[in-house]
C-alpha cells in the first residue's frame, strides 16, 4: 500500500467511525426517548450521517458552525462530547447547555458551534452576521451554515443568499436536501426544485454532492471552504441525502412509501463504506467489530454520565436570561 | 472652558441621536450602523445624514429591503464580537424581523446555558402623529417589553437621545431603542459635554403632589404640557418618565404614586393587552392601599392609527385627555 494510499485508507476509517458514532448514538437517543428518559421532540440524522461527517472534517477550528434542530450528528463530527449531549437532553445541568436547550439546541461557543435552532431558515441570518463579523475583524474563517430543503421556502433563504453575496460574506451554505420538509415532498411546495438554481439567481457557485458519501462531501465542502478564505464570496452545496427513521418520534410516515425509504437504504453510508473497505481490504471484520465496540463503550459511558448527572437547581430558573457583565470574548 | 462648563447650545432631538451614533462610531471600532437607508440617503428620518461620508460604507452599510436578514445579520455580527447598531425604520417594519429579534435575540443565550452573548443594539422609529397611516405609526413597544430577554429603551429627552445608546452599546444584551418620530424635530438646549445616562431608572420629570402622570417616548412631552395645564388649574402633578421599559423600574412609579395617591397612565399602544396595564397590574401590586382613586389610563383608540388628520388626533392620547383623566382622579373633572 503506498503511502497515500494508507492515507485515503485512514480517512475512510476515520469517516467510517464517525458515522458510525453519530448512529449508534441516534439509535440510543431512539431508546432512552422510549424509556422516557429522552422528552420533548426528538429529531434523528440516521441515514445523514455523511453530511454531518464530511462537513465537519473539511472545516478548522476557527470556522463556525450553524445548524438545524436535526443537530446531533453536526454536533458530534464537530466535537461536542457525546456525554454533554446526552446529558443535555436528559435536561441536566451537566447538559452542554446545562438543560436549557435540549435535542434542537445544542451549543458550544468553544467549537464556534451556534445551534441547534429550530425555526427553519432562522439560522441562515446568524451565519450571515457571524461571516460579516469575521469578514470585517480581518480573521480568515469561514461559517458553514446547515439547512434543510424546507429552508429555500422561507424567505429568510432568499434574503440571506442574497445578503451574503452582495457582501461578498464567508459563508457556506449546506443545504441538507433529504427531499422532505417535514412530512412534505419538495415537489408539493416549491415550483422550481432545483436547488441550485435558486442559489444561482443570486449569484452564488453552486453545486449539487452525493450527500451519502462522505469523501465526497468532504471533497466538495474543502474545495468551497479553500474558496470562501480567499474572499471569493458565498457558496452554496446541495447534498442529496436521505432520513431513514421518521421526522420525529411522532410521525406516522404517511407521506412516502416504503419502497422508497428501503431503496435508499441499499445506499446506507455506513454499510456502503464498509463494505468498499471490506472489499478494498481496509477493513477487517475484526477491526469493524473494535469499532463498534469503541463506540458502545463511548455511549455507555455517555449515558451512564447523564444518568448520573444533576438537575440544574430551580433557584436558577432565570439563570442566563440576561448577561450581567460585559465580555470581550467571543461569543 | 473645563467640562460641565460649556453653554448649552441649542440641538436638535435628531442632531442628539446622530451625535450620539458618531460618537460610538468614533470610539469603537467594532460598532457599525446598518439598515434600509441609513448611508446614501442618509437615514429615513435624517438620523443618520452624513455618517457615511465621515465613516465609509464598512461602517454605515445600506442593506436590503430584508429586515429579517439584517436584524438576524446584526445578532450574528454580535456573536462573532461586533457591536451592531441596526436601524429598523419603524416598529411596524420591525414585524418582518420578530422572528430574528424574539426567537434568537432573546433566546440564544439562555438556550445555550449562558455561553452566547449578544451586544446588539436596534433603533427603531415607533408612534403616530405624522400622518402615516396604519403601517407606520404603530406604539408596538409594549410587544417588545413583554419580552424576557431584551431591554427595551424610550428615550424622551435630549439628554436621553444622547446618552442612551452609549450604555446600551455597552450593554452585553439585545437592546431595542424606540425613537419616537414626533420627538425629531424637538428643539432644546443640551451641555455640549452631555454623556452617557443611566438605562436603570425611570425619572422624575417634575415634581408634584397631587396625581402622578406616567408616560414614556413621545408622550412624555405631552404629559409635562398637560401638568402644566393642570398647575394652571391649581393641581398639581408629578410627571414620570418611565425611560426603560424592560426592566420596568416600578420602584419609581410606585414611590411617586404613594406621595401623590392618584396615578394616570399615559401609552400609546392600544389599551387591551398594553403595557399601561401592566404598569396598572404593578399599581395595583405594590400600592393598591395607597391608592385614593381609580387608575386612569390614557391609551390609544382601538383602532388601526387612520391617516386624517383629525381622525389621527382623535385615536391617539393628547394633552387634553391626560388633563381630564387627572381631572377625574384627583376628583375635580
Amino acid at each position: 500500500m503506498s503511502a497515500a494510499d494508507a492515507a485515503m485508507a485512514g480517512d475512510d476509517l476515520a469517516r467510517l467511525r464517525a458515522m458510525l458514532r453519530i448512529r449508534r448514538f441516534e439509535e440510543r437517543a431512539a431508546e432512552l426517548y422510549g424509556a422516557g428518559k429522552i422528552r420533548g421532540f426528538l429529531h434523528l440524522c440516521v441515514g445523514e450521517e455523511a453530511v454531518a461527517v464530511g462537513v465537519m472534517r473539511a472545516l478548522a477550528p476557527e470556522d463556525a458552525v450553524v445548524s438545524t434542530y436535526r443537530e446531533h450528528g453536526h454536533a458530534l463530527a464537530r466535537g461536542l462530547p457525546a456525554e454533554r449531549i446526552m446529558a443535555e437532553m436528559y435536561g441536566q445541568a451537566e447538559g452542554c447547555c446545562r438543560g436549557r436547550g435540549g435535542s434542537m439546541h445544542l451549543f458550544d461557543v468553544a467549537r464556534r458551534f451556534y445551534g441547534g435552532n429550530a425555526i427553519v431558515a432562522g439560522g441562515l441570518p446568524i451565519a450571515v452576521g457571524l461571516a460579516l463579523a469575521d469578514k470585517l475583524s480581518h480573521r480568515s474563517a469561514v461559517t458553514a451554515c446547515i439547512f434543510g430543503d424546507g429552508a429555500v421556502a422561507e424567505g429568510e433563504f432568499h434574503e440571506c443568499l442574497n445578503l451574503a453575496a452582495l457582501w461578498r460574506l464567508p459563508v457556506l451554505f449546506l443545504c441538507e436536501n433529504n427531499l422532505y420538509a417535514m412530512g412534505t415532498a419538495l415537489a408539493l411546495t416549491e415550483s422550481q426544485v432545483d436547488l441550485c438554481a435558486k442559489a444561482r439567481s443570486y449569484e452564488l457557485p453552486a453545486e449539487r454532492v452525493d450527500g451519502m458519501d462522505p469523501a465526497l462531501v468532504e471533497r466538495a465542502v474543502r474545495g468551497a471552504v479553500a474558496a470562501l478564505r480567499e474572499g471569493s464570496g458565498p457558496r452554496f452545496l446541495e447534498l442529496s441525502t436521505y432520513r431513514f427513521r421518521a421526522h420525529s418520534m411522532f410521525d406516522a410516515e404517511l407521506y412516502r412509501e416504503r419502497r422508497e425509504v428501503e431503496a435508499w437504504k441499499l445506499r446506507d453510508p455506513i454499510t456502503t463504506l464498509s463494505a468498499l473497505m471490506r472489499q478494498g481490504g481496509a477493513l477487517s471484520a475484526e477491526a469493524l467489530a473494535g469499532l463498534e465496540s469503541e463506540v458502545a463503550a463511548e455511549l455507555d459511558a455517555a449515558v451512564a454520565f447523564a444518568e448520573a448527572g444533576t438537575l440544574e437547581p430551580v433557584e436558577d430558573l432565570l439563570r442566563d436570561v440576561y448577561a450581567t457583565e460585559a465580555t470581550d470574548a467571543r461569543g | 472652558m473645563p467640562a460641565g462648563e460649556a453653554a448649552p447650545a441649542r440641538t436638535t432631538w435628531r442632531e442628539a441621536m446622530r451625535a450620539a451614533l458618531r460618537e460610538a462610531l468614533r470610539g469603537d471600532p467594532r460598532v457599525f450602523l446598518m439598515g434600509e437607508d441609513v448611508g446614501h440617503y442618509g437615514g429615513c428620518y435624517a438620523v443618520s445624514r452624513g455618517l457615511l461620508e465621515e465613516f465609509g460604507p464598512e461602517r454605515v452599510r445600506d442593506t436590503p429591503l430584508s429586515e429579517s436578514a439584517f436584524v438576524g445579520a446584526g445578532i450574528g455580527a454580535a456573536l462573532g464580537g461586533m457591536r451592531p447598531i441596526v436601524e429598523v425604520m419603524t416598529v411596524n417594519f420591525s414585524l418582518l424581523a420578530l422572528d430574528q429579534i424574539v426567537n434568537n435575540a432573546a433566546t440564544l443565550r439562555h438556550m445555550s446555558g449562558g455561553q452566547l452573548t449578544i451586544p446588539l443594539v436596534i433603533r427603531m422609529a415607533t408612534g403616530a402623529g405624522r400622518q402615516l397611516a396604519a403601517q407606520h405609526s404603530h406604539s408596538l413597544e409594549g410587544w417588545y417589553a413583554h419580552v424576557p430577554g431584551l431591554k427595551v429603551l424610550c428615550p424622551a429627552t435630549l439628554e436621553d437621545a444622547r446618552g442612551m445608546l452609549a450604555p446600551a452599546l455597552a450593554d452585553p444584551n439585545p437592546v431595542i431603542l424606540f425613537e419616537h418620530v414626533g420627538l425629531y424635530n424637538v428643539e432644546g438646549a443640551l451641555a455640549p459635554d452631555a454623556g452617557p445616562v443611566d438605562i436603570l431608572r425611570a425619572a422624575v420629570r417634575r415634581a408634584g403632589t397631587e396625581v402622578t402622570l406616567v408616560a414614556y417616548g413621545g408622550m412624555v412631552p405631552r404629559a409635562l404640557a398637560a401638568a402644566d395645564e393642570l398647575a394652571a388649574g391649581g393641581i398639581d402633578a408629578e410627571v414620570i418618565d418611565l425611560r426603560v421599559l424592560r426592566p420596568l423600574d416600578s420602584g419609581t412609579l410606585v414611590a411617586s404614586v404613594r406621595k401623590t395617591r392618584r396615578a394616570v397612565i399615559v401609552d400609546e399602544g392600544w389599551r387591551s393587552g398594553s403595557l399601561s396595564a401592566e404598569l396598572s397590574a404593578r399599581l395595583v401590586e405594590e400600592a393598591f392601599y395607597d391608592l385614593d382613586a381609580p387608575i386612569e389610563r390614557v391609551c390609544s383608540a382601538e383602532v388601526p392609527i387612520p391617516y386624517a388628520r383629525h381622525l389621527e388626533a382623535a385615536a391617539i392620547p393628547q394633552v387634553a385627555t391626560i388633563v381630564a383623566a387627572a381631572r377625574r382622579a384627583v376628583g375635580r373633572p
